[in-house]
């Protein structure tokens, strides 16, 4: 197995513009292959603009599994593909920056959000490449598999055409599929094999960073099992990291390494799966963790998160969370968001949005400045809730 | 394989239907179809002979007595009739002196030639428009598109006229009417095809500014629908080009539907080239047609229809099987 | 003729509620709420209609402020005179006003219009909701019989028709050929709409209901295709429009007055040699009616396609970064800092051609 992998990607390296090979031994394993930082997306409309993602900052490290969670709009799958330009019109980016500092990138990085067209071109599917939610969507219906996977051999690797059938080959025995699809036509393969199919193309070029957008909620339970242990030994083979999009909390906790937990547009907490579980530093959080059993600890209600997301053209200043929160207070409008560390570890992060977060480990008492109990909480909440009324919030 | 069978089947039904109605129609007229030839003959100032009446009977399988036609059924009537014109016997045209065949041996060419390069020409320009203007909103090319809507709503024959009054009329710049000037002979000599192509410009430019109006609109809006699609956007994830992306994943999509389209259009196409050819005294199938109908000569008329039916369906068989080669996934689906 | 009927790419039901009659609603607000859709219905929409309204009003009023009778001799009859005062627009062959003319025979053309497309999208309705509904053997049937019609070239065969009726019958006469040959495309449209939409959760909520099958398919599945009607009606009366115009061009079924219609005032100007001899004006201001009259109604079934499908629409604001159009496959635009004034720009000030060399600014603060 492993001489198919050195196999599949020991492959002549092609003149590249912008990325050149350096060496790749002295790389630290704690470097981030990606960083974002403060970085904000807008879409306009008719209506007013929109801002899809508010100074995100977040690093994804060499052959780490990043989990992005937040519910649907919340601005985790804008991120991802505002972080490789490939959002169209109306969306712009605002501020900030995204560097990629993959092996074949020079020293000091690539700035992403500073190349022209071209130059994003060389660095799309060879550096960072996409499964997409539906594979049934995202593969041309009217040419074949085959054809698809040439093409983005193609665009990448200076490869006869012999030797790139003989990949294309290769990439579906890596995913578990039967080499003669490769002349079949996507409509001729069930859904499973679908997905396999854009996790083998995605893998085609040998890319630094694989952002996997839901690539499993459109599948049965058997197969998304099959498919993610598939995915995670590829993984461990091939040494990628991954940016999993789900709003799937309970999938990340046992997958991803890392999750960025994402809420209108904001991130509120980052931390590892552990930290995430056990040391839940954002009510939000909390809300998402309540609203799914848990196979192996003690019973307990579900308690689901009440309301529904912001709208994001009339959000205000601070939490965004605010109007959904159990423990929210006036104190909640005022706060910045800035990520606060709450590690007590050396060298770990465990960032929140929350000021008022307990101490992690602690009996979970969240210290909003002026609260004293319930009673008090349950009123603040109320004038809150007259209070974002009279702002035009949309609940 | 099985889908181009049952379009087959398809044709041949609608081809069985055509002739059904090209054989009722005159057997549901008011009065015999002798009658009928009688009464213009003699409004024309022609004068009635026996022998004139026995062949139009005979033409139109009319019982008239003493003419050798026996009266028959309907059904032994169109039997009669379908065995004729499987022998390629489509009558006798009074107007032209010759038989209804040698006239549309005659007359088709001009009209398919003008009608098949005109449409390609109309098609491809119509769908490079559509997608340069998909791929650029709200560029100058899409923002003046909706200037098509004047050459998609007029009516075929009334930009003929129009173009005629400029380029023949006024500026002069164009031979007026006609397939060829009286000068040369025809045949494949370079003086006719040049004259020929010089007297076709005007019909088929007529022609594709107003049929490229549906094709580059129709093209424009599906393409719009097709680049919003996922695999297009997977297909810019993956660094391909521009021109891979528009050509292959874009486009080869959303030209689909007009090639569908492209079925319902070739009829409105042809029923609009019949008329323009009588503005441009073109000497194709239209224009004699034309002139059948006012010279009362039905078995042309007739066999004519029968004809331009024919072609119509042939040029429909031909875009199903370009249908079936672009798209993969026809060959699962039931026929029309 | 020059109308291509692409099957349109999705008819959605978005565009059925855009249009969807509120049937609880009392008769002043029901004009209010046609104003109110008609405002915020796309610009050449707009347009489209407004040319369709002025020329039926110009029919309807024609026939009363018209200067002379184009039927009646006039006392000094000049033929084929050029435009002057006495006659705005000329005289035809037989010295009568052509601008009387065109006010009379204006209307006729119009009403066969729409009576054709009355009739024809009434029967496409018919068949179209039932064959869709109950499917079957039937449905086949008639899908095939639909097909048929429809690829069969009408124009010859209404030819064939007119010509051996030879000048028999009328405007009502053609009419009805009209109508029973151009039901097809409206009749195959609405039937695969139907199908769509019968197979939808709230047809399945009616029938639990027990809802009669005739209540589902007017009450509930015809209101959500009103665009797909609409649209089918308009391509009706302009196939109609076209196809009359043309064929009593040829002299077919004019039913003896001539200069009646649109189609007889050409015939009449092709008959004495008007187009050849360039005398303008006894032909082309009919053939313009037609035209524009035509470019009317292209323009509102362009309309129609914006609202069943919103992607169509806001292109040409939203679409360009400042007056540059974005490609697709254009990276998504960077607004950097300005390092002149440190002011933001709003994205109506961006008048750079390329947006990744955007002046920069500084780091704008949170909140």
């Amino acid at each position: 197995m492993q001489k198919l992998f050195t196999n599949i990607f020991t492959t002549k390296k092609s003149k590249n513009l912008l990325l050149e090979m350096s060496s790749s031994d002295q790389v630290d394993p704690n470097a981030s292959v990606l960083s974002i930082e403060n970085f904000s997306i807008a879409y306009r409309s008719e209506s007013g603009d929109v801002k899809a993602t508010d100074h995100v900052s977040l690093d994804l490290k060499r052959s780490e599994i990043l989990g992005l969670a937040g519910e649907s709009g919340s601005g985790k799958s804008t991120l991802a593909y505002g972080a490789c330009r490939l959002l169209r019109s109306p969306a712009i980016i605002t501020g900030g920056k995204v560097t990629y500092r993959g092996r074949r990138a020079p020293k000091d990085g690539v700035e992403i959000t500073a190349l022209n067209a071209k130059q994003l071109k060389q660095l799309r599917w060879r550096e960072i490449s996409i499964v997409f939610q539906s594979a049934m969507n995202s593969l041309n219906p009217v040419i074949t598999v085959g054809d698809q996977l040439d093409d983005a051999i193609r665009a990448h690797l200076p490869m006869g055409s012999a030797a790139r059938k003989e990949k294309a080959g290769l990439l579906l025995d890596l995913a578990g599929i039967p080499r003669q699809r490769l002349s079949s036509y996507p409509h001729e393969l069930s859904g499973g094999m679908r997905q396999r199919v854009m996790i083998a193309m995605a893998l085609a070029v040998d890319p630094e960073i694989v952002i996997m957008d839901e690539p499993t909620t459109a599948l049965d339970v058997v197969v998304q099992r099959e498919i993610l242990t598939q995915i995670i030994e590829i993984k461990n083979q091939l040494n990628f990291s991954i940016i999993f999009i789900t709003h799937d909390l309970s999938l990340l906790l046992e997958l991803a390494d890392r999750i960025a937990i994402m809420y209108a547009g904001k991130l509120l907490e980052v931390g590892s799966a552990k930290d995430l579980h056990y040391k839940t530093a954002h009510p939000y959080t909390e809300g998402l963790l309540g609203s799914f059993p848990s196979l192996t600890g003690p019973k307990k209600a579900l308690a689901g998160i009440p309301g529904s997301p912001p709208d994001l053209r009339t959000l205000s200043t601070g939490c965004p969370f605010f109007q959904r929160c159990r423990h929210s207070s006036s104190a909640c409008k005022s706060i910045t968001n800035d990520l606060i560390n709450v590690s007590k570890e050396v060298e770990v992060l465990h960032l929140t949005a929350c000021p008022f977060h307990p101490d992690p480990g602690s009996d979970k008492r969240w210290k909003a400045p002026d609260l004293v109990d319930s009673t008090v909480n349950f009123q603040a909440h109320a004038a809150g809730e007259q209070d974002a009324s009279q702002k035009g919030f949309v609940l | 394989m099985k889908y181009i069978l049952q379009r087959l089947g398809f044709y041949i039904a609608a081809a069985f239907v055509a002739l059904v109605i090209n054989f009722a129609i005159p057997h549901l007229m008011p009065g015999n179809p002798v009658e009928a030839a009688l009464v213009k003959l003699t409004q024309g100032g022609g004068t009635v002979t026996p022998q004139t009446i026995c062949a139009i009977a005979k033409q139109t399988s009319t019982y008239i007595p003493h003419c050798g036609v026996q009266k028959v059924s309907i059904m032994s009537q169109f039997w009669h009739y379908v065995v004729n014109l499987a022998h390629g016997n489509l009558g006798y045209s009074t107007s032209k002196n010759l038989t209804v065949d040698a006239v549309i041996v005659q007359v088709m060419p001009w009209t398919l030639l003008l009608v098949g390069f005109s449409t390609l020409i109309a098609f491809v320009l119509g769908t490079v428009i559509g997608i340069i203007a998909a791929w650029r909103r709200g560029s100058m090319l899409d923002s003046s598109l909706p200037v098509l809507s004047f050459f998609q709503g007029i009516p075929y024959f009334i930009l003929a006229l129009l173009l005629q009054y400029f380029f023949t009329v006024k500026w002069q710049f164009l031979p007026i009417g006609q397939g060829e000037s009286s000068n040369v002979v025809q045949g494949w000599n370079w003086p006719f095809i040049a004259s020929a192509l010089e007297h076709s410009i005007l019909p088929a430019v007529t022609l594709v500014l107003a049929s490229m109006a549906g094709w580059s609109v129709g093209m424009r809006n599906v393409m719009i629908t097709t680049v919003s699609e996922e695999y297009v956007l997977a297909a810019q994830a993956k660094g391909l080009s521009n021109w891979r992306i528009v050509t292959t994943y874009a486009a080869r999509n959303a030209i689909l539907p007009n090639i569908a389209g492209l079925a319902n259009a070739l009829g409105l196409v042809v029923s609009g080239v019949i008329i323009m050819e009588v503005v441009f005294s073109y000497p194709g199938a239209g224009n004699m047609m034309f002139n059948a109908v006012s010279q009362d000569d039905y078995s042309l008329v007739s066999g004519l229809f029968l004809c331009i039916s024919a072609a119509v369906l042939l040029a429909n068989f031909i875009a199903d099987g370009i249908y079936v080669i672009l798209d993969p996934r026809i060959r699962k689906r039931a026929a029309y | 003729m020059s109308t291509q009927i692409v099957p349109s790419a999705n008819i959605d039901n978005t565009a059925a509620n855009a249009l969807k009659p509120d049937f609880n609603i009392g008769k002043v607000s029901r004009f209010r709420r046609f104003i109110k859709a008609y405002g915020a219905s796309p610009t050449k929409f707009k347009i489209g209609l407004g040319i369709i309204i002025f020329f039926v009003l110009v029919s309807i009023i024609g026939p009363f402020v018209r200067p002379y009778n184009p039927n009646a001799n006039l006392n000094n009859p000049i033929p084929n005179a050029a435009p002057s005062s006495n006659h705005l627009l000329g005289t035809d062959y037989q010295g009568e006003d052509v601008l009387s003319e065109l006010l009379v025979g204006t209307g006729p053309t119009i009403l066969l219009g729409l009576i054709v497309g009355t009739i024809s999208t009434l029967v496409s309705i018919i068949i179209g909701l039932l064959a869709g509904y109950y499917g079957g053997p039937a449905d086949q049937l008639i899908s095939l019989f639909t097909n048929i019609i429809l690829i069969i070239p009408a124009l010859p065969l209404l030819i064939v028709i007119l010509g051996l009726l030879q000048g028999q019958g009328g405007i009502l006469l053609m009419a009805l050929v009209l109508s029973a040959l151009s039901w097809a495309w409206g009749a195959k449209a609405i039937r695969a709409q139907t199908l769509s939409l019968r197979n939808q959760d709230f047809v399945s909520a009616a029938r639990e209901t027990g809802e009669s099958n005739f209540r589902i398919m007017v009450v509930e599945i015809l209101p959500r295709m009103v665009s797909l009607v609409a649209s089918s009606f308009i391509f009706t009366v302009l196939y109609a429009i076209t196809a009359s115009v043309g064929l009593m061009y040829l002299g077919l079924g004019l039913g003896g007055a001539a200069s009646t219609s649109l189609g007889g005032i050409l015939f009449n100007a092709n008959n004495n040699d008007a187009t050849l001899g360039g005398e303008i004006w006894e032909y082309m201001p009919p053939a313009l009616i037609v035209a524009v009259f035509g470019m009317g109604l292209v323009l509102m079934n362009y309309g129609l396609d914006e609202i069943g499908n919103p992607r169509l629409k806001d292109a040409n604001r939203l679409g360009k970064i400042g007056k540059k159009a974005m490609r697709p496959s254009d990276p998504t635009p960077v607004l950097t800092l300005s390092a002149t004034n440190g002011k933001r720009s709003f994205w109506s000030d961006i008048r750079s051609k390329d947006p990744l060399t955007l002046v920069k600014f500084p780091s704008d603060s949170k909140g």
